[in-house]
């Protein structure tokens, strides 16, 4: 539990930035975040939450290309 | 090995809806999200890029304005320059200055750091310029390499491929040179947080315009700022011959 405890919040905190960015605003972001962290909290199956800590740092990696493909279109539509 | 001095600007982030201020003076700024110029982000991505492939030794960002442009530097040394230098300019003398005064605080500054080259993006999503780089160039009588969309080391120094209307210009320069960055030169990485937390560690010095000896009065006044026109509503015609009789009477056929 505890080696896995550090990577959570690592997680937690890095989408938490991430989200400061989010289209629909940050509230939306941060609210829906702290649901699905809370619904998972009492998994204690250590390779369980392997898989969940690999899916978060996908999807951290998402929402980053997402960032960068719709500052692109809005550049690109500039000129 | 070159030392790439890097310009940022902090601009109103690409996302926020502009809204002009009553007294037509500017735009509304109080309140509202900033960021990094995304053209000064792509300009960054390549000087780190640089020295990551071992072809520049020290990458230094630089800012002209208010206090909380040293965010904007932050955000740039979280991308990974080495340090950070900030021209403090506020209140008016800010809203009135223009490219030349960036242009002459950058060419005084590559003169004092002794940098080889100079990248800065093409245009600021403010003010749209474009202005900065061929002055700059002008200024410290180097060549120029605008709207690089990719830039190479070659023995001498620098072939860089432009984007021209309807292609592609390849252009040959020395070292020094100042380029500007498009939009397609590379993907700027993510500022993450953790980079972000040890940027802080980075030295940042301030200045003033007047230490490096540039007058920021201004030459030209702003008159008025203006929302651009609404597009007028459309409608909608019962048939053809309606519609040719519309054109007609608006002088289209």
């Amino acid at each position: 539990m505890s080696t896995h405890r550090r990577a959570v919040l690592n997680l937690y905190k890095t989408l938490l930035y991430l989200g400061r960015d989010w289209p629909q605003g940050y509230d939306l972001f941060r609210k829906r975040l702290y649901k699905v962290f809370t619904k998972n909290s009492e998994e204690s199956d250590p390779e369980k939450i392997e898989v969940m800590i690999k899916h978060g740092e996908f999807v951290a990696k998402e929402i980053e290309a997402l960032y960068k493909l719709k500052k692109y279109r809005a550049m690109k539509h500039r000129i | 090995m070159a030392r790439v001095l890097v310009g940022v600007k902090r601009v109103i982030d690409y996302a926020v809806k502009i809204r002009v201020k009553p007294d037509k003076s500017g735009v509304v700024t109080d309140g509202v999200k900033h960021s990094m110029n995304p053209f000064d982000e792509i300009a960054v991505e390549e000087a780190v890029r640089m020295k990551e492939k071992k072809l520049a030794s020290e990458v230094i960002a630089v800012s002209c304005g208010p206090a909380q442009s040293q965010e904007t530097l932050r955000t740039a040394l979280a991308m990974g320059a080495d340090r950070a230098i900030h021209i403090e300019v506020a209140g008016a003398e800010y809203e009135t200055m223009q490219p030349i005064h960036v242009a002459k605080i950058l060419a005084k500054l590559s003169k004092d750091e002794k940098a080889d080259i100079v990248i800065v993006g093409k245009q600021a999503i403010d003010d749209d310029s474009n202005q900065t780089a061929q002055m700059t160039a002008a200024l410290l009588d180097w060549p120029q390499g605008t709207f690089a969309s990719k830039v190479e080391k070659t023995d001498s120094g620098l072939t860089i491929t432009r984007e021209i209307d309807g292609g592609l210009e390849t252009i040959k320069t020395k070292i020094p040179a100042v380029i500007s960055a498009d939009l397609r030169l590379n993907e700027p990485r993510y500022a993450t947080l953790p980079n972000i937390m040890k940027a802080k560690k980075k030295p940042l010095k301030k200045m003033t315009a007047k230490d490096l000896g540039v007058d920021l009065t201004s030459r030209i006044k702003i008159i008025s700022v203006e929302d651009p026109p609404v597009r007028q509503a459309g409608s909608i015609v019962p048939d053809v011959d309606t519609l040719i009789a519309k054109l007609k009477e608006g002088g289209h056929i």
